[in-house]
C-alpha cells in the first residue's frame, strides 16, 4: 500500500496537471472562436472565385490549349501531398490521424508504381512523416500561425508549389488537410489542386447557368483571365486548407484537453479515495496498538 | 418601378469587405477602368492596380484602393476579388512610406527573379497608395 505521504504527492501534482489542461482548454476554446471566425470571412472569396472559375471553365470547355495547371501534364506518375498539420501537439489524434491517411496514400500510389512526393506545413506532420518517408519530403513550412495566419504565407506555398510544377517536378497535386465539422470532429480530407478539378455543379443550376455562360465577355480575353485566376485559385485554395487545419486544430486541442481534465478529476476522486482509506487503517491500527499495549500492562 | 441599384460586393481573400447596393461603380479594369450601372452585359476581367469608386447621389461616397484581382459582372450584381482592399481615407501614410522604402530595400537585396518581382508588386503598391494618400492630404 502506498504510503500517506506518497498519496498527498500524487494528489497534489494530479490536481496542477487538472489546472494546466483546463486552462488549456480554455484557451483552445478563444483560439477556436477566432479561428472559425477567420475562416468563416475567408469563406466568400474562396467561393465567388470558384463560381467565377466555374464559368470561364465551361466557357473554354472542349477547347485546345487550356492552360497548363487545369489541363494537367497528361499523366500522374509523380505526386506532390501537401500535408497541413498543427506545429504543436497535444491535441488528440488530431496529427496522428492526418499522417495515418497519408501513410496509406503513400503505399497506395507506391504500390501502383508511382513517385510520391510531400510537402509538410506545420511542424508535426513533418516530424512524425520524416521517420520514415525522410526521402520524399521535399519541403516544410512551420510556424504558419504566428503571428497570425495570413493569406500572404498561403501565396508563399502557392508559389513555390507553382515554381516546382513549372519545372516539372510532379504531375499531381493533392492537399490533405482536417476539414472543420465541430469542435469534436474533423475530418481528414483529400482535395486535388494540380490540375485543376472544377467543382461539381449542383443539379438544376446547371441549365440556368448555361444560358448565362453564352452571355459573358472577358476581358483581357479567356485565356489571360484564366492563367491569371488559375494561380490564385491555387493561393486561395491553400489557403483554405490552413485556415480549416486552425480551426480543426484548436477544436481537437480542446476536446483532448477537456478529457484530460475529466480525466484528472476522476483519478483525484480515486486517489482522494485512497488517500481517506489507508488514513482510517493508520488511525485504526495505531489505536489497536495503544489499546492492546494497555491491556498488557 | 423603383429606381435599380447595382448589388456591388468587394471581397478580399480575408474577408467581405463591402456589399451593399449602390447606383454605379467604378472598377480599374486591366484594359481601362469601367463602371458598371445595373443591367451591365456580363463579363469577366483582371483588375489592375487603382481605386474603385462608389456612387451613390450622383457622386463619390467611397473609394477603395486595391491592388489588382478580379472583377465579375453581371446584369445585376457587380463583384470585385482584390487582393487587397483598403479605403482610400484610411491609408496610413508613415506606415506606406516605410513600407515603400523596405520595399525597396527587398528589391536591391533580391537574389532570385521570384524575389525581385515580389519586391517589385510591394515598391509599386507602396508608390500608388502614397500617391492617393498625397492627393487626399491635397484635398483636405
Amino acid at each position: 500500500m502506498p504510503s500517506l505521504k506518497s498519496l498527498k504527492n500524487r494528489i497534489a501534482s494530479v490536481k496542477s496537471t487538472r489546472k494546466i489542461t483546463s486552462a488549456m482548454k480554455m484557451v483552445a476554446g478563444a483560439k477556436l472562436r477566432r479561428a472559425e471566425e477567420q475562416a468563416n470571412a475567408a469563406r466568400p472569396y474562396a467561393e465567388r472565385m470558384e463560381r467565377m472559375l466555374g464559368e470561364l471553365s465551361a466557357s473554354l470547355a472542349g477547347q485546345q490549349g487550356a492552360p497548363k495547371l487545369m489541363a494537367g501534364t497528361g499523366k500522374d506518375d509523380v505526386q506532390l501531398l501537401v500535408v497541413c498539420t498543427a506545429d504543436r501537439g497535444l491535441c488528440g489524434g488530431f496529427n496522428a490521424s492526418i499522417v495515418k491517411e497519408v501513410r496509406r496514400k503513400i503505399t497506395e500510389l507506391e504500390s501502383a508504381g508511382k513517385t510520391v512526393k510531400l510537402f509538410c506545413i506545420g511542424r508535426k506532420g513533418r516530424d512524425m512523416l520524416r521517420r520514415d518517408h525522410h526521402d520524399k519530403i521535399v519541403g516544410s513550412l512551420e510556424d504558419v500561425a504566428k503571428p497570425a495566419l495570413t493569406f500572404d504565407k498561403a501565396d508563399d506555398v502557392a508559389r513555390i508549389i507553382l515554381e516546382m510544377y513549372e519545372q516539372g517536378a510532379f504531375d499531381v497535386c493533392i492537399v490533405y488537410y482536417n476539414l472543420f465539422k465541430s469542435a469534436m470532429t474533423q475530418i481528414v480530407t483529400p482535395q486535388q489542386l494540380i490540375p485543376f478539378a472544377p467543382p461539381a455543379k449542383a443539379e438544376g443550376a446547371g441549365e440556368d447557368a448555361g444560358t448565362l455562360k453564352a452571355m459573358y465577355d472577358f476581358e483581357p480575353s479567356e485565356e489571360g483571365i484564366l492563367s491569371a485566376l488559375l494561380p490564385r485559385n491555387l493561393s486561395v485554395q491553400i489557403f483554405r486548407s490552413m485556415l480549416e487545419s486552425a480551426a480543426s486544430e484548436q477544436g481537437a486541442r480542446m476536446t483532448a484537453m477537456d478529457n484530460a481534465t475529466r480525466n484528472a478529476g476522476d483519478m483525484i476522486d480515486n486517489l482522494s479515495l485512497t488517500y481517506n482509506r489507508t488514513r482510517q487503517a493508520v488511525i485504526t491500527s495505531e489505536l489497536i496498538e495503544i489499546i492492546s499495549g494497555a491491556e498488557a500492562v | 418601378m423603383a429606381e435599380e441599384l447595382v448589388h456591388f460586393e468587394l471581397v478580399s481573400p480575408e474577408k467581405l469587405v463591402i456589399s451593399r447596393k449602390l447606383e454605379m461603380v467604378v472598377v480599374p479594369g486591366s484594359e481601362g477602368d469601367f463602371g458598371v450601372l445595373p443591367r451591365h452585359a456580363p463579363f469577366i476581367s483582371t483588375l489592375r492596380m487603382g481605386v474603385v469608386n462608389m456612387y451613390e447621389a450622383g457622386k463619390v461616397s467611397d473609394s477603395y484602393f486595391v491592388a489588382g484581382g478580379f472583377a465579375e459582372v453581371t446584369e445585376e450584381r457587380c463583384t470585385v476579388l482584390a487582393e487587397r482592399a483598403v479605403p482610400v481615407t484610411e491609408i496610413d501614410q508613415a506606415a506606406v512610406e516605410k513600407e515603400l522604402i523596405e520595399a525597396k530595400a527587398d528589391l536591391e537585396n533580391a537574389d532570385t527573379d521570384q524575389e525581385k518581382a515580389k519586391a517589385q508588386d510591394r515598391v509599386a503598391t507602396a508608390e500608388m497608395m502614397l500617391t492617393l494618400s498625397n492627393a487626399k492630404a491635397g484635398h483636405a
